[in-house]
């Protein structure tokens, strides 16, 4: 089938399966590679990317659902310069091997621009909840202290905005 | 390879018509379950795509009962302030299914027809005594959620059928309820043991209960022999009468997740605390 959907803010139009997985038509036929595949079972997060404005595993959408609708990947998140996320991110060292950093990357920006983390709190209730908005992204390498420093750390600077 | 047929209803009754029309095609919504390992399944016929359907996305808050539409994802019933107050234990299943990404997509109505035996919202079914609503074009009718279940993974659902919503009731004031998931982990991971109860009391006299389990037989349970086992005493000599009888009544699976051992400790430790004093 022919679709139409919005991606990083461009309108795009693809030509698959319905029952394509909207990770594959990502990466494969529009070429965003930044998206990355894990588990391939909704487990480790890797995949993330917004739909609809919602933080979602692109493994576990058929593509078919998601004619007129849009889709924010990691690689739409940079407007001109790059997410308080992304920068929080280098700052305290909150990535290493890279393959979780996308999906982490984008459901951040999701958890600090919807204003899901009291960010005036910096203490540990708002540590908490950032590991359980973030329980979803699985990292095998950080121990996730500076993921979740990065995280504070950008909702601060979105706060103060 | 043909591709698979796409259709997605925006109405109810152009949704029953093409279930009718394509018995064979698969119903989707979220596709937390549906699209696991997508690639490494069998393609489907047709997808019958029930996402965001608006006449089962509804939250419907009468004085002795919420409706909650079958479309309806975790993440509206967590956010939900009526669902919040009132069906507590729904609300505290939700928050631990899966995690952001999945409560995102998954559906109430997802977790109904799936009926896995480790489904987390299950149990709270069984204990708040939901009804199911489903329809065809043949008509609508309710089904009690404690008939819903007829084995491994089956349910009452009809082929022509689909889901529109539950009815949950109200519990009252003076009614306990209670959920509670053991695993390894909160988010993501399945659960070894899961429990679920409302618990009607006068002063700290149990009048009534409702007790249900799940990732223990091959569909989540009510478990009668509690039940009756506390019909009259007080909290705390009840939590006592709850554990000697769900070591009596249940035989819990053994599988890659627990063993049948640890399942039925944990299941006595849960349903005991459930009827402890405060």
């Amino acid at each position: 089938m022919r679709l139409a959907v919005e991606v990083n803010g461009a309108p795009r139009t693809v030509e698959c399966s319905p029952w394509s997985r909207l990770l594959d038509v990502l990466r494969d036929e529009l070429r965003l590679t930044g998206t990355k595949e894990g588990c391939g079972e909704g487990e480790c997060g890797a995949c993330t990317v917004l739909l609809d404005g919602e933080a979602v595993n692109s493994c576990l959408v058929a593509i078919g659902q998601c004619d007129g609708r849009s889709v924010v990947t990691v690689e739409g998140l940079a407007r001109g310069e790059l997410h308080a996320v992304q920068r929080a991110l280098v700052a305290c060292g909150g990535a290493q091997c890279g393959i979780c950093t996308p999906g982490i990357a984008v459901c951040a920006a999701h958890i600090v621009d919807s204003g899901l983390v009291d960010a005036a709190d910096g203490g540990r209730a708002a540590r908490d909840r950032v590991r359980e908005l973030l329980a979803g992204n699985l990292c095998r390498c950080t121990g996730y202290q500076l993921i979740v420093d990065a995280v504070i750390a950008a909702a601060r600077e979105v706060a103060a905005r | 390879m043909t591709e698979p047929g796409y259709l997605r209803p925006r109405e109810l009754d152009e949704a029953l018509a093409a279930r009718a029309a394509h018995p064979d095609w698969m119903v989707l919504a979220g596709g937390t379950d549906l699209m696991v390992n997508a690639n490494h399944r069998p393609v489907p016929a047709g997808i019958l795509d029930l996402w965001r359907l608006p006449a089962t996305c509804f939250v419907r808050v009468a004085d002795d009962a919420i409706a909650i539409g079958a479309g309806t994802t975790w993440h509206d019933v967590l956010r939900h302030p009526a669902i919040r107050d009132r069906l507590a234990p729904l609300a505290a299943a939700a928050r631990e299914i899966g995690a952001l990404q999945i409560q995102a997509r998954a559906t109430l109505g997802g977790n109904v027809a799936t009926s896995s035996p480790v489904g987390d919202s299950l149990p709270v079914l069984l204990a708040l005594d939901a009804e199911l609503e489903v329809a065809s074009v043949r008509g609508h009718r309710r089904v009690p959620y404690h008939a819903w279940c007829t084995g491994y993974r089956t349910t009452q659902l009809a082929g022509d059928e689909l889901i529109v919503c539950a009815h949950v009731p109200v519990p009252g004031p003076a009614t306990r309820t209670a959920w509670r998931k053991v695993g390894t982990r909160r988010a993501q991971s399945i659960s070894k043991v899961m429990g679920a109860a409302a618990i009607a009391l006068d002063g700290d006299v149990v009048v009534s209960a409702r007790v249900a389990l799940g990732a223990i037989a091959d569909r989540p349970i009510r478990v009668a022999a509690v039940e009756a086992a506390v019909r009259g005493q007080r909290l705390g000599d009840a939590a006592e009468a709850a554990r000697a009888a769900v070591r009596a009544a249940i035989q819990p699976i053994d599988d890659v997740r627990s063993t049948a051992a640890y399942r039925r400790d944990v299941a006595e430790n849960l349903v005991a605390r459930f009827f402890s004093v405060a």
